[in-house]
């Protein structure tokens, strides 16, 4: 968002020097062609000409679902029901004591720490790995690529396959080095780490170029002063490298807070037969993944777009926290 | 925004492509009136999975110059019927003639009064004796309205691997089957007997046998009133205790029906028995493959008598241009002998008396089953089915997502009283 921003100022504030110089001939105007006004009107106008497809398609995809959202939130909304009778805040008062709702909301947070925490600190590493002098380079940034390319819900069913409880390939590799085997889909912090697998596996590689590109971009002079100062290769990384990719790491936790939080495929791809419910007991359904389930299995419209409301504001909240940490602690060697 | 963009709409795309497609077919195949550029009636009849139909709509096409059928079929249940349920919220979008799967009947129901009462507006030579008692009487709503014309059922057998059996001293002789599986005791008794012989579990999961059981009690989650009984249906909580001690006795394989581990479990023997409608057949033979050809039988014996599992229904929707033609149409679908044409085309099994009768269903035999006459068997099967339970508005609902889930808990090492709690909770959830 921040980038669209900056463009739309960018461009809309270059056309504007001409205005001010027509301010006084506004009593004149009769005496300026259709041509001159044709251009003083295309001037003025037509940079907001452009930028309006985006703000339109916002506007119906983006703002109205939003807003239309937060009103059915307050009615009794049944899918294909007789009557939607008005309910106010209902929703919101049965979700805050709702058990199952705070459960899939300790998964999602427990599945995201498990998932963004190790990707940046593995990304940032990676990175630094990469912007080492390797042989056939190229190939080896296209290589952490890979599981991004590939489809999500392909990845997922491979991945369900695998943790797979009685004939999945990790149980059998466990059972051979004299583990015991592990029950992927009853124990609750197993099938976590079994989703957050499938997260990492997906999105380490694409952060892991993000911060790359960040990496490249700073001067290489500072590293030869901070060389011909004595300075070692850690010693470069913490002082230099890291503080100088904090905008970078604050883009990719945000971003990665605001997925992980909304994380649906994978935990409903893993549960054994397509099924909503995240377990038998609801251990690794997600907060989206109960909302599809209250929304389209029992057609609950109204009580699914509370949930929708309250896990935006969660999702602002924590990347607004994230926001700040991360401030504050890549900031550490700059200040 | 990544996760949402692949994710969520990933899981909705089916929908959304649906939808969109529906939108599409509708705006330029037919218009608002429901004809084509040509003045042909256009009927569009939507389906899952195969019913067999492509070759009679032709014949209809043939029969009736003035119409026009444009079939729109999915792959799956579970994305027809949500484009069902979404378009009925919509109020348009519906095809004039919409199929509807046994399991999604009761939410149909509930929403009776959007879907034409057939009685009404159906051809008087449709009679309701065409079907079996306890298939009509599934899609009669309370007030005596008829919504939908029943096209196939699914009677219920047992299926076993006679060279397990065998092989843990259990005859297979057919009185000693018929013994084995006159009854659940027996059934759990020779579980237990089998569990002991050889270490390896019975069936493949106790969701499986309970609800054939559930199913078989006159009274199910509710009552004719829509009340939730479940926790004063002593019934079903004393088929909870008989599946659960079962599970206990480690006879359910825990196998989530229709998942990857399911599956595989045909292949790798990793259970003895099954619950067995007619078209489970067809899903056996493909899981197990051909190395366990001859090993798998079925039988007409089935626990407590007869059952029925799966099965659909054309029903005409009050959103439909051409309602009466419509009803023309799904009334010459569902008779005797196109279903026979149906079933021979796709093995669909009829639910229609006649057609249970017919020489081309009863002569059918299966290779695969050790020869077994397989259309005769399930003929007799579709004869004991006793009644139709009475779904409530949410039956479906709760046996998805709240016993299944709740059994799989039991099944993953909770108690069988945690369990339980969890599915009368489940349960009064779902209906709120």
């Amino acid at each position: 968002m921040t980038s669209e921003l900056t463009v739309a100022r960018g461009r809309g504030s270059q056309p504007r020097p001409p205005r001010r110089s027509d301010n006084d001939d506004s009593g004149g105007r009769a005496a300026l062609g259709w041509r001159d006004r044709l251009t003083h009107l295309d001037v003025r106008f037509s940079p907001y000409l452009f930028i309006a497809p985006f703000f339109l398609l916002f506007a119906i995809v983006g703002l109205f679902p939003l807003l239309y959202t937060a009103y059915v939130s307050l009615f009794d909304w049944e899918l294909g029901g007789d009557e939607q009778p008005f309910v106010g805040l209902e929703n919101y008062v049965t979700l805050m004591t709702d058990s199952q709702f705070w459960n899939a909301m300790v998964n999602t947070l427990s599945i995201f720490v498990l998932s963004s925490g190790p990707q940046v600190v593995v990304a940032v590493l990676l990175a630094a790995l990469l912007n080492t002098a390797l042989r056939a380079r190229t190939a080896w940034r296209m290589g952490v690529l890979l599981p991004y390319v590939a489809s999500l819900v392909a990845l997922t069913i491979i991945f369900a396959n695998l943790f797979g409880p009685q004939y999945g390939l990790v149980n059998n590799l466990l059972e051979l080095v004299g583990l015991d085997r592990i029950d992927w889909q009853a124990e609750r912090w197993w099938s976590h780490v079994a989703i957050a697998t499938m997260v990492n596996w997906r999105w380490t590689g694409y952060n892991a170029l993000i911060v790359l590109a960040a990496m490249q971009a700073i001067p290489r002079d500072v590293y030869e002063a901070a060389v011909v100062d004595g300075a070692s290769a850690a010693r470069r990384f913490f002082s230099i490298t890291l503080p100088m990719l904090r905008p970078t790491i604050i883009f990719v936790v945000v971003t990665s807070t605001i997925g992980g939080l909304q994380i649906f495929t994978e935990p409903k791809m893993f549960a054994p037969a397509g099924s909503s419910s995240g377990g038998s007991t609801n251990q690794y359904q997600t907060v989206v993944l109960y909302m599809y389930q209250s929304g389209f299995q029992s057609f609950d419209l109204g009580y699914a777009s509370a949930m929708a409301w309250v896990l935006f504001v969660v999702i602002i909240a924590i990347a607004g926290i994230n926001f700040l940490l991360t401030r504050r602690i890549a900031s550490s060697g700059e200040d | 925004m990544r996760y949402r963009r692949a994710g969520l709409a990933r899981g909705l795309a089916s929908t959304a492509v649906l939808a969109a497609l529906a939108a599409a077919t509708t705006a330029c195949g037919s218009g608002d009136s429901g004809t084509t550029a040509d003045g042909k009636i256009e009927l569009t009849v939507a389906t899952f999975n195969e019913f067999g139909y492509e070759e009679l709509f032709k014949e209809y096409e043939a029969a009736h110059p003035n119409i026009k059928i444009t079939p729109r079929k999915v792959g799956q249940a579970a994305p027809h019927h949500q484009n069902l349920f979404t378009k009925l919220g919509a109020g348009s979008g519906l095809a004039d003639i919409e199929a509807v799967e046994e399991g999604y009947l009761s939410q149909v129901m509930a929403k009776s009064g959007q879907f034409n009462d057939l009685k009404q507006i159906g051809p008087s030579d449709v009679r309701e004796d065409r079907w079996l008692q306890w298939k009509t009487d599934a899609v009669t709503t309370k007030d005596d309205k008829l919504i939908g014309y029943g096209t196939d059922i699914g009677p219920l057998a047992m299926c076993y691997r006679k060279d397990l059996l065998e092989a843990a001293n259990i005859k297979t002789d057919p009185e000693s089957i018929k013994a084995t599986f006159a009854t659940w005791d027996s059934y759990f008794a020779a579980g237990e007997q089998y569990v002991k012989a050889t270490g390896k579990p019975w069936f493949d999961s106790a969701s499986q046998v309970f609800n054939a059981m559930h199913n078989q009690h006159k009274t199910g989650y509710y009552d004719r009133d829509d009340n939730l009984v479940i926790e004063s249906n002593s019934d079903i909580k004393s088929t909870w205790d008989k599946v659960t001690k079962a599970v206990a006795q480690g006879q359910s394989a825990k196998l989530v029906a229709w998942s990857d581990e399911w599956e595989t479990g045909f292949k790798n023997s990793a259970f003895a028995t099954r619950t067995c409608p007619s078209w489970m057949l067809g899903v056996i033979e493909s899981n197990a493959g051909p190395e366990h050809k001859g090993h798998w039988a079925v039988t007409g014996s089935f626990p407590g008598g007869g059952g029925n599992w799966g099965g659909s229904y054309l029903t005409v929707p009050k959103q439909s241009k051409h309602p009466k033609e419509a009803a023309e149409l799904a009334g010459w679908l569902t008779a005797p002998q196109q279903q026979i044409k149906a079933f021979v085309a796709k093995g669909t099994f009829p639910s229609q008396t006649e057609a249970l009768l017919s020489p081309e269903l009863l002569n059918k035999t299966s290779d695969y089953f050790g020869g077994e006459k397989v259309g005769q068997l399930f003929s007799e099967q579709a004869n004991k089915v006793a009644g139709a339970q009475y779904k409530g508005p949410k039956d479906g609902d709760i046996q998805d997502n709240v016993i299944s889930p709740a059994l799989l808990s039991v099944e993953q090492g909770g108690s069988p009283e945690d369990g339980w709690k969890q599915a009368v909770e489940g349960a009064k959830k779902a209906a709120k």
